[in-house]
């Protein structure tokens, strides 16, 4: 008896996780605002942990859920150590515009 | 065994003395040191000498051959460092060490006012070890060692004044002409070890002896006439000789030492030594007789009209240098021997002799500021005259023994020869009186005041002044005898007489020009305008080499090697490497925008990039 209905195919589970990684993506690309940047940085990590529990789900293999917790590890670590370079970055400049931190040109 | 390795480390250790701590230890130090270690030096050849029977018994005709170690072993060749004592060396040392003494204490008088005293003494003795190298030489690269070493020792006091730029460039020139003739021998060594397989004197000379004269005919002459370029860029022949006149801008015991007495004529004692390879090469012995007649003729010339004391005496030592060789090429390897010592003598003290008087006139050396010096320098006017009566060849000097030997050789070789030569010691006589007469006789045109020199230096000047006188009686050429091949013996008397007349010919000639009617000269030089200007450019040799050789070397070098191919090559590499690095630096910076999205793009474009060419190559099943 499998948890999930059968109607619910991996597939489309990756088509979600790539929709999610793609907006991700986009989101990293398009936004100016730093803080709605590193969302999507989160969205593209979470997009990625998806990807993995359905593959591990799908192959009746634990590695898949290590994984994704080891990313949600790393991503809890990234996002204290992001949030605070974000507030230094804000202190410093009082700005969050992305294009106008650009020191490191050239 | 002898210890014969003494005699050279004497002067050695007396340079690393003189050389370590001569700058902080008084020049009475200085002193002791250098003359002590080649008066040790000279004392332990008269030794060795005695104990091998020179003076008593009679020298064993075998060479005395000390085995040190074994320098070089390289397939069947074995060089070692031997050293060898025969008679031809015997010789050698006496007059190395015994002038060498002498002229290290003439030194220490004449040098004591001079700066840099102990860089003077510790090269001097430097030269002595080298030179003593060369002569005790049981082989020819030892013999090399000392050759190239005594060139540097030259280079180095030639350009002992090293703050006049043309006491450096004469240093220079002389190393650099030198190499030319070191290039011949280094040549000719190459091709005795290819031929005789060995380099031991004894061992080649008996390998030429028993090879056949026709069969090995080209092999001898190509290894004379390399040792003769040797030869003739150490001891100053045509085309060569360039070097030693402007050798003089040395101090004046280094000109009388090294530039003339024993240096320059280590080239007539290493063809001296090849003579058992010279006399299977009848070719290359006409080479050394006439282009030896030829230097002498040409240097004379030049002398005659010469007006630095010491320019005069460098080109007289070029033309008796001709003098041996034209012995030598003549087969009378043992008169050109003979020589070698009667002009160490004679040559030597006019040197010193020059120097004291250039002492006395307070660093004069042009001839017609001198004059009158007669009274004023006694000692120094004697010995002077003593060793040009030698140079002359009047009867009973020393200079006269030797050079009619030399005479009657050449002519039995060529009697055309025999009248070139007994023209050129005409000539020899004219011009070395000629200087006598223009510094010590007539009136004193200069503005010192002329004082006689300290007992260090007239006395090795009187010494060498019975030596030039007596030196004639010196059994030397029967004491050689036994080292060289025969030459036929039968003289005849009209030879000699004519040789005489011919150098007192010349020095009454002299005396009628600058002592009794001072004006004939310039009436004279004024009538062969054209020649005396010829003669007193020195042909225009230098010039001609500076045109023919010099410059466009020089030239060559500094627009094709220097502006093309160091500029041009070996500067455009390294330079356009850096070039192209910055370049594509400087691209790639563009990519560096500061922009976060943009490096975001990249990446992403990246990572699609990789994604793609892994589908594309099938890693992606």
């Amino acid at each position: 008896m499998p948890l999930l209905p059968a109607a619910v195919p991996l597939s489309w589970y990756l088509l979600l996780s790539a929709v999610l990684f793609s907006l991700g993506v986009a989101g990293f690309l398009f936004r100016k605002n730093i803080i709605t940047v590193f969302m999507s940085i989160e969205l593209m990590l979470n997009a990625v942990n998806l990807s993995f529990i359905a593959f591990s789900y799908h192959l009746k293999q634990v590695d898949g859920q290590i994984f994704s917790f080891f990313v949600m590890v790393v991503a809890a670590a990234e996002a204290a150590v992001g949030l605070g370079i974000i507030l230094t970055v804000y202190k410093n400049r009082s700005t969050l515009e992305i294009d106008e931190i650009d020191s490191m040109k050239n | 065994m002898h210890q014969l390795w003494l005699i050279p480390v004497f002067p050695l250790a007396g340079f690393a003395i003189n050389g370590l701590i001569g700058r902080k230890s008084g020049k009475n130090v200085v002193n002791a040191v250098a003359i002590g270690s080649v008066l040790l030096s000279f004392l332990w050849v008269l030794k060795a000498l005695s104990a091998m029977g020179m003076f008593g018994a009679g020298m064993p005709e075998e060479a005395h051959v000390e085995r040190y170690f074994t320098w070089i072993q390289s397939g069947t060749l074995n060089v070692g460092f031997d050293f060898a004592v025969d008679r031809l060396s015997a010789v050698m040392l006496l007059v190395v060490t015994g002038i060498g003494l002498l002229i290290h204490v003439y030194a220490t008088g004449y040098m004591a006012h001079e700066g840099g005293y102990y860089r003077f003494f510790s090269y001097l003795n430097l030269f002595m070890f080298f030179m003593l190298i060369l002569v005790l030489a049981a082989n020819y690269l030892i013999l090399f060692i000392g050759w190239e070493g005594v060139g540097l020792c030259s280079y180095l006091l030639i350009g002992f004044y090293f703050d006049k730029q043309f006491a450096a460039d004469a240093g220079k020139k002389a190393f650099i002409v030198n190499r030319v003739g070191d290039f011949g021998y280094s040549l000719a060594i190459f091709l005795i070890v290819i031929n005789f397989g060995s380099l031991d004197f004894g061992k080649v000379f008996e390998a030429a002896k028993a090879m056949p004269v026709d069969q090995g005919a080209g092999i001898f002459t190509a290894i004379c006439l390399l040792f003769f370029v040797g030869a003739a860029g150490k001891s100053a022949q045509i085309p060569l000789y360039v070097w030693l006149p402007d050798a003089m801008a040395g101090p004046t015991p280094v000109s009388a030492l090294i530039h003339a007495a024993t240096m320059v004529t280590a080239g007539v004692y290493m063809i001296a030594r090849s003579s058992s390879l010279f006399v299977h090469a009848p070719i290359a012995m006409d080479v050394v007789a006439i282009v030896g007649l030829a230097t002498a003729v040409m240097a004379a010339t030049i002398g005659l009209v010469q007006n630095d004391i010491k320019k005069v005496f460098a080109y007289s030592t070029v033309s008796q240098l001709g003098f041996m060789f034209l012995a030598l090429g003549s087969g009378a390897f043992a008169a050109g021997m003979f020589h070698v010592v009667t002009h160490a003598f004679f040559k030597a003290l006019l040197f010193l002799g020059a120097g004291s008087v250039i002492h006395a006139v307070g660093g004069e050396q042009d001839l017609r500021k001198m004059g009158g010096l007669r009274s004023k320098i006694p000692i120094t006017f004697w010995t002077i005259v003593c060793a040009a009566l030698a140079i002359s060849g009047v009867p009973f000097t020393s200079g006269a023994a030797s050079k009619d030997e030399i005479l009657i050789a050449a002519f039995h070789h060529a009697p055309w020869m025999y009248w070139v030569g007994v023209i050129t010691a005409g000539m020899t006589a004219f011009y070395v009186f000629r200087s006598v007469f223009m510094a010590f006789f007539g009136t004193y045109r200069g503005k010192a005041h002329p004082h006689e020199s300290p007992l260090t230096m007239t006395g090795p000047l009187m010494i060498l002044a019975v030596l030039s006188l007596a030196g004639g009686f010196l059994p030397i050429p029967h004491f050689l005898e036994p080292m060289f091949p025969k030459v036929l013996e039968e003289s005849e008397k009209w030879l000699e007489y004519t040789a005489v007349a011919s150098g007192l010919l010349g020095i009454s000639l002299a005396y009628l020009f600058y002592v009794a009617r001072p004006s004939l000269a310039d009436a004279a030089s004024k009538h062969f305008n054209g020649l005396h200007k010829l003669l007193y450019h020195k042909y225009y040799v230098d010039e001609a080499y500076d045109a023919t050789v010099v410059e466009p070397i020089v030239q060559g070098s500094r627009s094709v090697l220097w502006k093309g191919f160091d500029i041009g090559i070996i500067d455009g590499i390294v330079n356009g490497i850096g070039h192209r690095a910055m370049n594509i630096g400087g691209t790639l910076r563009r990519l560096q925008s500061g922009n976060i999205r943009s490096y975001a793009a990249w990446v992403v474009l990246g990572s699609i990039a990789v994604i793609l060419a892994m589908g594309l190559t099938g890693s992606i099943r």
